[in-house]
């Protein structure tokens, strides 16, 4: 049975501690990553499941856990920067052993779940999650991508997208910011195949959970990459972290997919997309690119990218249908 | 030198030896990447997971960054865990070496001791284990494949116990120990199980009933004291050491200590050492002793927390010390030397000091090089502030 969104909100209205992540925490208003762990979260107390949460080091990090406060409410294990996967692997497998050894109960439902950011994810994490995944743990990983080092304040990472303006990437009189395409993390991690991976955002939650709730059920590595806005260096106003990730659905700059074991599908096809520029100017970060007097090639670049790459899924939505590889 | 019964011992490599000693112990997981270099330590283990001789789950990582990063996870949810790793594998790791002794996670971790690169090397020297030797981890070291077998079942027990809740590095020496053939008593496997016990479970990550956060932003209002605390563990391991080996000798008649004299008592020239050139040093000194050289040797079997206060007890008043390092430190005093003179400080009759640097990158060392720096020594050939090598071109 499908979780439901309406549901949910009855259940943790007034129960806001069993989620796990409570108030408190010192993340800036409107930030998108609480709503992503509470998605998730949600989702997993929803369906039975105890939480064990690993934080890569990152602004959710050090924004819930100022010793000796912490806002987390379950298990929760922060041991560096690049290696949430790792660390996660050897907290899951130590449950396997446990119970294997007759010293905690057989049937005790865990959801071992990662949140980390880009940074600990596209750049300094990715060899520790691509061991995670290639030897089959079951844990979750969910990135809350904000595009950028924002915890340390804007510098670019392998998330960061073409033409965001960074301090490390920033856009000059002769560099238009970061020339380099977005990696695509979600091809990358599903290119493992053993593995349910997939997109989400948190304007969308009913798709949100229902993937949580297949990366759950899965017999296996999971992974989710979850758009994440940052009110901070997106440079949006702190009520839009919604619209806009709405917005990146709708200009196919976050498309809504799944990868389950080599399988393409597109959980959301909208009937018609908006143009990417509305994406582009809702976000101060883009303002710099768009200052320039060559902002309409790149802008045009970039719409071709989105474009040629949305034709690229239904393509492989339909090479792969029913085609699992494992 | 430790009595063996060689109708009971058996030959083995220090490697086989130590992966014995994580067979019987059963660690419920194990961690390891098996190159950068690695020892057979890891494929020996592996061999007992797939043949169902051990319950352990191992996960075969895919770095040593990761394999400490995993231990720590699996220590924190509450199991047994253990790695080994070898030189630049260590180093890789050292970010979590230190994130492992700040969370106290009392993780055992063999070391086969190898020369860190650059130049790329493999062979024996203590510069890995001596890069860490700051990182809180209690360090022990073998001077032979019995002792490096003996030190890993000793450590689980210090490691375990609730005053010091450290993790402990055991060292042997690459190749010569790790790869060398000894004879090895083994205990039984029920007297190992008994002696190691059960691990017992302190804030474990997995009890989901009393949730606990592992590894919290810690700033400049309790970073600080939390230091402190780690300072404080340390002494308690030194004060626990003591009857943890004692323990172990009942089980196995083999006594431990935090150094070992030899042939001390008379002795006015001494030469201190970590690791398996002990048993050289030791044939040097009854050589010399048989020409009537009053010479002696004390072996360093914990070299964290360093045992100050044996220094100064066995070597107060002696006519001079002389100490071998096979780490340099550049731009400073080799590291055991360093410690040990510290030490001196306060001695009331401090004796005449020399350091001599030897075997880096698995430069072999022979009995005549100990017995030039004896010969230095007794023919007050010796100069505080005067680093010397044991066996270099110049």
């Amino acid at each position: 049975m499908p979780v439901n969104y309406i549901d949910m909100a009855r259940t943790f209205k007034s129960n806001a501690e069993q989620v796990g992540l409570v108030q408190g925490h010192r993340l800036c208003p409107g930030c998108g990553a609480p709503v992503v762990v509470k998605f998730t979260l949600m989702t997993v107390r929803k369906l039975g499941f105890e939480p064990v949460v690993g934080l890569a080091t990152g602004c959710l990090e050090v924004s819930t856990t100022i010793y000796p406060y912490t806002a987390w409410t379950v298990p929760y294990i922060h041991n560096a920067f690049e290696n949430v996967a790792a660390t996660m692997s050897g907290v899951e497998t130590a449950a396997k052993s446990l119970k294997k050894f007759g010293e905690m109960p057989e049937d005790k439902k865990f959801a071992f779940i990662a949140f980390a950011g880009d940074g600990g994810t596209y750049d300094i994490g990715i060899q520790s999650l691509s061991g995670m995944v290639e030897r089959g743990h079951k844990v979750l990983y969910v990135l809350y991508d904000n595009e950028g080092y924002m915890n340390t304040g804007n510098q670019r990472s392998g998330g960061t997208p073409t033409g965001s303006n960074t301090t490390t990437a920033p856009v000059g009189k002769v560099i238009p910011g970061k020339v380099q395409i977005k990696k695509s993390i979600v091809d990358i991690i599903g290119a493992h195949e053993g593995v349910y991976a997939a997109t989400a955002s948190i304007s969308d939650p009913a798709d949100f959970f229902a993937k949580v709730e297949k990366a759950l059920n899965f017999d296996g590595p999971s992974f989710i990459a979850a758009l994440s806005p940052c009110i901070r260096f997106w440079r949006i106003p702190d009520g839009a972290a919604n619209s806009i990730s709405k917005l990146a659905v709708e200009t196919k700059y976050w498309p809504l997919y799944e990868i389950d074991r080599g399988v393409y599908r597109i959980t959301r096809k909208p009937r018609q997309f908006k143009p990417l520029i509305e994406f582009l100017k809702a976000q101060g970060r883009f303002k710099p690119l768009l200052s320039r007097p060559d902002a309409d090639k790149i802008v045009n670049a970039l719409q071709e990218y989105v474009d040629k790459r949305w034709e690229r899924l239904l393509a492989l939505e339909e090479a792969t249908k029913d085609k699992y590889l494992r | 030198m430790m009595n063996i019964d060689l109708k009971k011992s058996k030959a083995v490599t220090g490697a086989a030896a130590v992966a014995n000693a994580m067979r019987q112990i059963e660690p419920h997981v194990v961690a390891a990447y098996p190159i950068t270099p690695q020892t057979p330590i890891v494929e020996y283990f592996a061999k007992f997971v797939a043949d169902g001789v051990v319950r352990t789950e191992m996960i075969p990582v895919e770095s040593e960054h990761s394999a400490m990063s995993a231990v720590v996870g699996a220590a924190a949810a509450g199991a047994r865990a253990m790695t080994a790793t070898s030189a630049n594998g260590l180093a890789l790791m050292h970010e979590i070496v230190y994130i492992a002794a700040s969370s106290r996670l009392p993780i055992v971790m063999p070391v086969v001791n190898r020369a860190l690169s650059g130049p790329i090397n493999i062979h024996c020297d203590h510069s890995d284990a001596m890069a860490e030797r700051d990182s809180g981890w209690i360090q022990l070291y073998a001077e032979t494949n019995q002792e490096a077998y003996d030190l890993t079942i000793l450590a689980i027990k210090l490691a375990e116990h609730e005053d010091v809740r450290l993790p402990v590095m055991v060292n042997l020496d690459g190749f010569i120990l790790s790869h060398g053939v000894e004879p090895v008593e083994f205990l039984s496997d029920e007297v190992v199980k008994e002696f190691v016990g059960k691990p017992k479970k302190v804030y474990p990550l997995l009890d989901t009933e009393n949730p606990v956060t592992y590894g919290p932003l810690d700033l400049y209002d309790y970073y600080f004291e939390h230091k402190r605390q780690q300072v404080e563990a340390m002494e308690h391991a030194k004060k626990l050491f003591p009857r943890v080996a004692e323990e172990f000798e009942k089980i196995s008649g083999r006594k431990y200590d935090f150094v070992e004299p030899y042939k001390l008592d008379d002795a006015e020239y001494v030469m201190v050492a970590l690791g398996s050139t002990n048993s050289t040093i030791k044939y040097v000194v009854d050589w010399m002793r048989e020409e009537g050289f009053k010479v002696g040797a004390l072996k360093i079997w914990m070299f964290r927390p360093f045992p100050k206060e044996k220094i100064q007890y066995y070597l107060n008043g002696r006519k001079a010390v002389v100490v071998l390092d096979r780490a340099a430190s550049f731009g400073a005093e080799a590291p055991l030397y360093e410690a040990v003179k510290s030490a001196l400080y306060e001695a009331t009759i401090r004796p005449r000091l020399g350091s001599y640097v030897y075997g880096l990158g698995g430069r072999d060392i022979v009995p005549e090089h100990i017995r030039k720096a004896f010969m230095d020594a007794i023919e007050g050939n010796l100069l505080v502030d005067e680093q010397r090598y044991l066996g270099l071109r110049e």
